[in-house]
């Protein structure tokens, strides 16, 4: 029951704050109310008992992320809200696209709970031990082409944020 | 955790990752601001990831870690791409002295 009012508080936690992210007028308010959203989700993981993803998303999402973004708005000067409004007829729009994809989304997705959810749970799916092994055995291609990626990434940001002398 | 499997069924997770990636497209829809658009990319990736995680913990007898592993790339790719993303808005910003995305419709000719 506790775990049942858990999850319903988070999750009206994490819509009200993903939509206070699009609304409100000053950037730093926005990135703020999506460190909000990103902790709320980190608490659907740990209800889910996915210990790992849960302390990987804080420390990258909440640690890493918004912290890039806080300071590109710190360092761009944009922390009041001199942003130019679309006309209401886009914003009218915006809103009802999403709502009509929700719509879709949520009429589409129906029948993905006819599987049937076995009875037997493995409970200790996302512990550390568990997902160490199927990296480190499975996925070990894959693991080591996203360093390249990263590699690549770090030195497309240097390259792109240097000043163009020549 | 054999609670929360009982106590919450897999469609109000399907509901909720739903409603979060259409606040991210409507949200990329609204603004004008560079930055914001970038945030909510980020939360579409999100919702796509907590739905991830609730199919694998929902039918974890038959799909294993695989789902979470996904999620831990997706994750890495998410970080990747903010900081080649924030580079290139600075340098937009850099030349431009705005991040408003309307000056940018240039790109289209």
């Amino acid at each position: 029951m506790l775990t049942q009012y858990a999850f319903y508080f988070l999750s009206i936690l994490a819509i009200f704050s993903a939509l206070m992210v699009v609304f409100s007028r000053n950037p730093v308010h926005s990135v703020l109310y999506l460190v909000v959203t990103f902790f709320s989700i980190a608490g659907h993981y740990f209800l889910m008992n996915s210990q790992f993803l849960a302390m990987v998303h804080i420390i990258v999402y909440a640690g890493a992320i918004m912290v890039l973004f806080l300071y590109v708005i710190m360092m761009l000067n944009l922390n009041t809200d001199t942003e130019p409004n679309k006309s209401n007829w886009v914003k009218g729009a915006a809103v009802v696209t999403g709502g009509l994809l929700m719509l879709i989304l949520v009429v589409s997705t129906k029948s993905a709970d006819a599987l049937p959810v076995h009875k037997e749970i493995n409970p200790n799916i996302g512990l550390i031990s568990n997902l160490g092994k199927v990296l480190y055995n499975e996925y070990m291609l894959p693991f080591e082409i996203s360093s390249i990626l990263f590699l690549v990434s770090m030195v497309g940001a240097v390259m792109l944020g240097k000043k163009e002398t020549y | 955790m054999q609670e929360i499997i009982q106590g919450v069924p897999l469609q109000h997770y399907i509901w909720l990752s739903c409603i979060l990636f259409s606040i991210g497209v409507m949200g990329v829809l609204y603004r004008r601001n560079a930055i914001i658009i970038f945030m909510c990319v980020e939360l579409m990736l999100n919702a796509v990831n907590l739905m991830l995680v609730a199919f694998s913990r929902y039918h974890s007898a038959t799909t294993g870690s695989s789902a979470q592993v996904f999620v831990f790339f997706i994750m890495a790719v998410a970080a990747a791409e903010v900081a080649v993303g924030l580079a290139i808005l600075m340098m937009v910003y850099r030349n431009t002295k705005s991040t408003d995305i309307d000056f940018l419709n240039r790109l289209k000719f």
